[in-house]
């Protein structure tokens, strides 16, 4: 009997089992054989291996970066400044990307004729072309567009955009720590109010106008710092300079370089179209039945779409647009081509030329996007759990 | 995407091929594993340039012609006995490397500068210098810059990315104290354009770069190269570390193409000159001596580079000079006539 049982589960589990450990063991092998070759080849070759070079002075400069950086500071540093850039140009590209594809996608299904063809049209133009034209595009159709530094478009005489890039004023705070706190603080009364009202409504069916209550909060807590907390703010607008007879610039306030807009407007143009038809899906996803069974009940329209559609609809909506965000973010490699200083041109591009280390800098770069990507699925996946069915 | 996607399938190609390939060449034997291999495929495997005018350049068919590519074509002519038997691969600044060390080709052509750090960290040998060049810097000429003097704090240069230009450019506006912004680009042609459509005040490269990339400007007759020379610019054919043969090879083909212009034989006289008086000559001709023998070649090598791509000064004639380039052979030229080209002895 017993002897019995041990083979019917041989036959059935362990069966299963051992072809898969067998694959694993076969896969570390390989793994390990093309290290040991690797490093051999390198050894023959006179390479070296190794990370110590990201302690280096990289000794090339960034023309645009989100924190302190020039050539005297390390490789790692230049690294940091690239990954900042991609993920800088990532939530800007994801931003502007649902922004855009939840308006197009709803469009889609609009009565009027004008809007849901303009819809159609402009998915049907931008997700067909392969998205490097469309970066190529964007940035050599400007340049040639925009006007030279001297006859820049001229914002109310505080914002100037021209061929240089998008000049805006900079901000300069006294006690900004104050004004963040404060914001900090409205948000936290903000939620706790929310969760009350819920409550309220639940309860005792008490319905309060909560859009305006949190928009109230909001805007008075930060401006009391204005008046009583010593909080102040000035400008440093952007200011024509000449450097030789036809060579201007202008210099202070905040420069916008051609190449982010540039990349920012084609992966969100891209990506939108995609985003947009998982939101056409989505909607259409949810059954009549559930839209009528909502309007028999008289709520009206906007409650419809808000309480009934929406979160049904998202819940189809989530895993394909999550993916989309994955594709967005690798897209921004493609950064290289305009000269925008991401991970890919900075790191994988300049500091692999001048240190020549391609293997390391190639799997630091490879890990990079990676974890990248896991951190953007680990919160889509926590969101779609969220938004998921819950069974009561 | 192509560029990029490029870049990556050849950088993965690149390590498996390193991995994959075992040991390259014992150092020391006479046997070269590089030789051996080229004659088994009948090919030289030559990485050069995605288009330089003048040092490597295709023609509409195909055809690569510029000094670099002569060096490719003279090792083919001393191996294979064919200038032309040459597979060419081009490569962006940032493969050219990784491209060499796996073995993805065997010679690298393709104006690249000789330093320290690439000689010495990352596997590779640098043979000898054909081109002698120099960083500069082009402006429009209406822009009222004269010299690298005018510039000023806010300067926005263009240049390409991967190269030691970047590097230099720092340096030159660091010494001058100028504030300034550097926008590098992966591709010449892009740099071209955005130079051209006024992104950048200023574009920075090898001063011979700049001569050719003026011819694609919408208007070329509106640019200007500054006079200045901001750095050295040693560009030469690079080889793989670890087989001397095949290095002196590489090195010796080079070494012949500017001996063959001192000694005044050219790709019309050469095999005339078989009786020649000079021993130096008959040597270089392959009526004297063995030296073939020395690389695992037999002793006509020289004579074939000579008859098949010319010398030196036949070769800059054809693609800088005459190509409206460089016209002025200013340190390319001979050591006896005022230049610095001076290679040891072929002997």
């Amino acid at each position: 009997m017993n002897f019995k049982n041990f083979k019917f589960d041989l036959s059935n589990k362990n069966k299963n089992l051992i072809p898969q450990v067998l694959t694993v063991l076969f896969i570390l092998l390989l793994v390990i054989y093309f290290t040991i070759n690797a490093q051999n080849n390198m050894g023959n070759r006179g390479i070296s291996f190794g990370f110590g070079f990201l302690s280096q002075e990289s000794s090339f400069d960034i023309t645009f970066s989100l924190i302190d950086y020039d050539g005297s500071h390390s490789y790692a540093r230049a690294f940091l400044v690239g990954l900042l850039n991609t993920i800088l140009v990532s939530v800007i590209g994801i931003f502007f990307a649902t922004i855009l594809g939840v308006t197009v996608g709803i469009s889609r299904l609009s009565q009027n004729y004008l809007i849901a063809k303009t819809a159609e049209w402009y998915v049907e133009i931008f997700r067909n072309i392969p998205l490097i034209l469309q970066i190529f595009f964007w940035y050599f159709a400007a340049l040639r567009a925009l006007p030279l530094t001297i006859d820049s478009i001229n914002f109310y005489d505080i914002s100037f955009l021209n061929v240089k890039g998008w000049y805006v004023p900079k901000f300069l705070w006294t006690n900004f720590s104050l004004f963040l706190y404060s914001i900090i603080f409205a948000i936290i009364i903000v939620i706790f109010f929310l969760r009350y009202a819920k409550k309220q409504r639940d309860e005792f069916g008490k319905q309060f106008p909560t859009f305006y209550i949190s928009l109230a909060i909001l805007f008075i807590l930060p401006t009391l710092t204005f008046l009583i907390g010593g909080v102040s703010l000035t400008f440093e607008i952007p200011e024509l300079t000449q450097l030789s007879k036809t060579v201007y610039v202008y210099k202070g306030g905040v420069s916008i370089i051609p190449e982010l807009i540039a990349l920012a407007l084609a992966l969100s143009m891209y990506t939108a179209t995609f985003i947009a038809e998982n939101v056409r899906a989505g909607i259409l996803g949810v059954s009549k039945g559930q839209k009528e069974a909502a309007a028999s009940i008289g709520l009206t329209k906007g409650q419809i779409l808000k309480l009934v559609v929406m979160p049904q609809a998202l819940r189809i909506i989530i895993p394909p647009t999550t993916n989309q965000y994955l594709n967005l973010t690798k897209n921004s490699s493609l950064a290289a081509a305009i000269a925008y200083p991401d991970i890919v041109l900075v790191f994988a591009g300049t500091a692999l030329m001048q240190t020549g280390r391609a293997i390391e800098i190639i799997s630091i770069t490879m890990l990079t996007y990676l974890s990248l990507s896991l951190s953007i699925s680990v919160f889509m996946n926590w969101y779609n759990k969220k938004m998921a069915i819950r069974e009561k | 995407m192509i560029k990029s996607i490029k870049t990556w399938i050849l950088i993965g190609f690149a390590s498996i091929l390193l991995v994959a390939c075992g040991q390259g060449g014992g150092s020391g034997s006479k046997k070269s594993k590089t030789l051996e291999n080229t004659k088994k495929a009948g090919f030289v495997k030559c990485g050069v340039s995605q288009g330089l005018p003048g040092f490597s350049n295709a023609d509409a068919s195909g055809n690569w012609t510029g000094i670099d590519v002569d060096v490719c074509r003279a090792v083919a002519a001393a191996v294979l006995g064919d200038a032309d038997k040459v597979k060419y691969t081009p490569l962006s600044a940032k493969e050219r490397f990784t491209a060499l060390t796996s073995g993805e080709i065997d010679v690298l052509a393709r104006n690249t500068t000789w330093t320290l750090s690439r000689d010495a960290d990352i596997g590779l040998t640098f043979v000898g210098v054909n081109f002698y060049d120099g960083q500069g810097f082009m402006v429009r000429k209406n822009s009222g810059i004269n010299s690298v003097n005018d510039f000023k704090n806010g300067i926005s240069a263009c240049t390409n990315t991967g190269t030691t230009t970047e590097l230099n450019m720092r340096d030159f506006f660091n010494s001058k104290n100028i504030k300034y912004e550097p926008i590098a680009f992966e591709k010449a042609d892009e740099v071209v354009q955005a130079y051209d459509a006024g992104r950048c005040d200023t574009y920075t490269t090898d001063k011979s770069g700049l001569a050719a990339q003026r011819t694609k400007m919408s208007n070329p007759d509106e640019h200007k190269v500054l006079p200045e020379t901001i750095s050295k610019e040693p560009l030469g054919p690079v080889v793989r570390q670890g087989d001397a043969v095949w290095e002196d090879i590489v090195r010796w083909s080079l070494n012949t193409m500017i001996e063959a212009e001192e000694y005044g034989v050219n790709s019309s006289n050469a095999s005339s000159l078989k009786d020649s008086e000079n021993p130096a000559i008959k040597r270089l001709v392959g009526a004297e001596g063995e030296l073939g023998a020395a690389f695992g070649l037999d002793n006509e090598w020289s004579l074939r580079i000579i008859e098949q791509v010319g010398n030196y000064g036949e070769s800059y004639k054809k693609h800088i000079a005459d190509t409206g380039i460089l016209p002025n052979r200013g340190p390319n030229q001979l050591w006896t006539k005022g230049g610095i080209l001076y290679v040891p002895p072929a002997r």
